[in-house]
């Protein structure tokens, strides 16, 4: 006779009793599986919005990342674009690669200078039809994209900033946001308005010079003042065409996008443009490593002369760990509550089966069982009881996984304006269901495993006699 | 030569801080092929007698023989194993796994000497045809009477074909008339299978179809009593 058989017996025996530790079981796994599937879905949804944004590399000169922000011009790459398209031509990174975009980032002050209010910004100059495609990248099926930047098929001059930005230039009428109080309906000092200082002399000379033969953009347009090549100032007048809210305030307080033409003539002038980064965007993640690896292998040879290094999304935003470890402690610490949950009631599933059955574990051991079998007969029950609830709770968990992903429901990733679809990504992710469901399985076993021995260890003659 | 051999045998019990002399310097020699009674009142030793004989208990001293093997020196999983092979129990309560069939209950020990399972199907419903039950051998012991229960016990005790069963009180839990009958059909197993049976009771109807009466009293054996002195006694 099959121990395996004689265990499912014995469990059908109190079918109360079984599908009580089954439920609890099967209710933990659930909750697993569920909170597990969300928590990748979190972790794939922000990693697609940095890949969205930032791509997965990123090309910059060596220390811009720790001390050349707001330094286009000490930490800028010259001779970007032969670089661009020595990775676009190499063999190994072609079939790997998505996009490949310069960008440059530069600090200045914006200044709406007709309402007399100034901001200390951060301005990105990007190729904007490449930026959009990198928009559209979705390798895990998120069907969520972050919106494309406002400024395709826009003139030269043409920007987009953050909402706050807006707000603290008072632009938000202009710019029709909602939502946009001035600082009188907030009960504020009202700003300077006509009495407040004008725009510096300098200021207003080169914004003049800058804007000579432009056509007029009206509330729209703002001034940004920028340090140049060798430390001057330099400014240029730009149309704000709309504004965005960029999701964390901090960023949306200080952020304007423009074209990269524009940003290097205003850092660069008529010397020769740079960039602060090459970002590259990978068809899938999972190429990261190779990719990596080959582009610091190209830039040690070709242009080693450029004091280039490669950094990958993770290193660039460190927030995406820190969401990692956050579901994961989150996994982890629901993960042993479900744990101990089953631990304990599989336990005393066993302990009272094995109180229950002393008579019959006596007889076995009088006809010749040894005490391994009656270890095994136990153990095999608890793990029959884990692989039962972990098939089980597999099939429950599945379809209230397709549920909730048709639901419709949304949520926005930490640090995004835009919304995601809530997702609970169950199929497809063996580690989390298969090692949930063994986990689970393997704790029965060691659950049963106490109650197993105690019941190996019987006295027979006590066995016997017990009533 | 003897089915089993007792030699100088001593038990005691500990109930907390008392100490209860179970068995005192027990010697004894069971004949092989026969019918042995261990009769005493309740509490005398009897069924600590049986359980030092069945091997399913340790003397505190002396040596027990069985099948020409000292058995109080075997480790724990040999003894199971020679238990397998060498004793049947037929209980008072029958002792049958309720979740099995009559077919399976009388398979186990069979499963438990890795017996192929052609010849395991053979030995089983030979056995459960001479107890009379080989038409409820796909019946749970749940649906059996007692008579049935207790005759499923005493086909899964011979289904090794060992050289001892050990039966203590089998009549207890059930009617005089089934009591009888079950005795009979133990009686024809010993002569067909010849095997030594060794019962603790104090049935009359038990203790006359005895070849060998033991008596014991306070854990001591007050007399040994062949055949033709035993039938007088029950007569």
């Amino acid at each position: 006779m099959m121990v395996f058989s004689l265990a499912l017996r014995n469990l059908l025996r109190n079918r109360r009793r079984s599908m009580t530790t089954l439920a609890a079981m099967v209710v933990g796994l659930v909750s697993m599986l569920i909170f597990g599937g969300y928590a990748r879905n979190a972790i794939l949804a922000t990693q697609t919005g940095y890949v969205q944004y930032h791509g997965h590399l990123q090309i910059q000169h060596k220390g811009y990342f720790l001390y050349g922000s707001g330094n286009p011009v000490a930490y800028g790459i010259t001779d970007y674009q032969r670089i661009i398209d020595a990775v676009k031509k190499d063999p190994v990174l072609q079939p790997m690669l998505a996009v490949v975009t310069p960008s440059l980032r530069l600090n200045g002050i914006a200044g709406n200078f007709s309402n007399g209010v100034s901001k200390g910004v951060v301005a990105a100059g990007v190729v904007v039809d490449e930026q959009n495609k990198m928009r559209k990248w979705d390798d895990y099926g998120s069907l969520s994209y972050a919106p494309p930047i406002a400024l395709a098929g826009t003139p030269a001059d043409s920007v987009v900033m953050g909402t706050g930005v807006a707000r603290l230039l008072q632009m938000c009428a202009p710019l029709k946001l909602k939502d946009c109080p001035t600082a009188e309906d907030m009960g504020a000092s009202a700003s300077a308005g006509e009495s407040g200082p004008a725009a510096p002399d300098h200021i207003a000379a080169l914004s003049a010079l800058e804007q000579a033969g432009a056509p007029d953009a009206g509330d729209t347009h703002i001034e940004l003042l920028a340090a140049s090549v060798r430390g001057a100032p330099n400014v240029t007048g730009l149309n704000v065409v709309r504004a965005d809210n960029w999701g964390v305030k901090e960023i949306d307080d200080s952020l304007i996008v423009m074209h990269l033409d524009q940003a290097q003539r205003l850092v660069f002038g008529g010397a020769a443009p740079q960039v602060t980064a090459i970002q590259i965007q990978l068809a899938h993640t999972a190429q990261m490593p190779a990719a990596r690896a080959r582009l610091d292998q190209l830039l040690a040879t070709e242009f080693k002369a450029l004091k280039l290094e490669v950094l990958d999304y993770e290193t660039l935003s460190p927030i995406y760990k820190q969401v990692i470890q956050f579901f994961d402690s989150m996994f982890g610490f629901i993960s042993i509550l479900i744990y101990m949950i089953v631990l304990f009631t599989v336990g005393n599933t066993m302990s009272t089966a094995v109180v229950e059955r002393t008579t019959e574990i006596g007889t076995l051991r009088a006809i010749g069982q040894r005490r391994a079998g009656i270890r095994s007969l136990f153990v095999s029950e608890g793990l029959l009881l884990g692989l039962i609830g972990a098939g089980l709770g597999i099939a429950i968990a599945l379809p209230i996984a397709y549920v909730i992903n048709h639901s419709g429901m949304t949520w926005a990733p930490p640090g995004y304006s835009y919304e995601y679809p809530v997702m609970v990504r169950v199929w497809g992710d063996n580690k989390l269901m298969f090692g949930s469901a063994l986990s689970l399985a393997l704790l029965t076993v060691v659950s049963a495993w106490w109650p197993a021995n105690r019941a190996a260890k019987l006295n027979i003659v006590d066995a016997l006699r017990h009533v | 030569m003897s089915s089993v051999i007792l030699k100088q045998v001593d038990k005691t019990y500990r109930l907390g801080a008392v100490t209860v002399p179970a068995l005192a310097n027990i010697n004894l020699e069971i004949r092989p092929n026969c019918f042995t009674v261990i009769s005493g009142a309740s509490g005398s030793g009897k069924t600590t007698l049986l359980n030092m004989i069945g091997c399913i208990d340790r003397p505190d001293a002396g040596e027990i023989i069985l099948a020409g093997r000292a058995v109080n020196t075997m480790s724990d999983n040999e003894l199971s194993d020679f238990r397998v092979r060498h004793l049947g129990f037929v209980f008072q309560s029958f002792n049958l796994m309720p979740v099995l069939t009559a077919y399976e209950n009388v398979e186990y020990p069979l499963l438990l000497a890795k017996m192929p399972a052609r010849e395991r199907k053979q030995r089983v419903m030979s056995m459960l045809d001479a107890v009379g039950l080989a038409d409820k051998a796909s019946n749970q012991p749940g649906q059996l009477s007692g008579g049935q229960r207790q005759r499923v016990a005493i086909a899964r005790a011979l289904v090794m074909s060992p050289k001892l069963v050990l039966a203590d009180e089998p009549t207890a839990n059930l009617d005089s008339e089934t009591g009888a009958a079950i005795i009979v059909l133990m009686r024809k197993m010993q002569h067909e299978h010849k095997v030594s049976f060794v019962f603790s009771s104090h049935d009359p109807k038990v203790l006359a179809e005895a070849d060998d009466a033991v008596f014991i009293r306070d854990g001591r054996i007050t007399g040994i009593e062949r055949r033709e002195t035993v039938l007088e006694r029950s007569s």
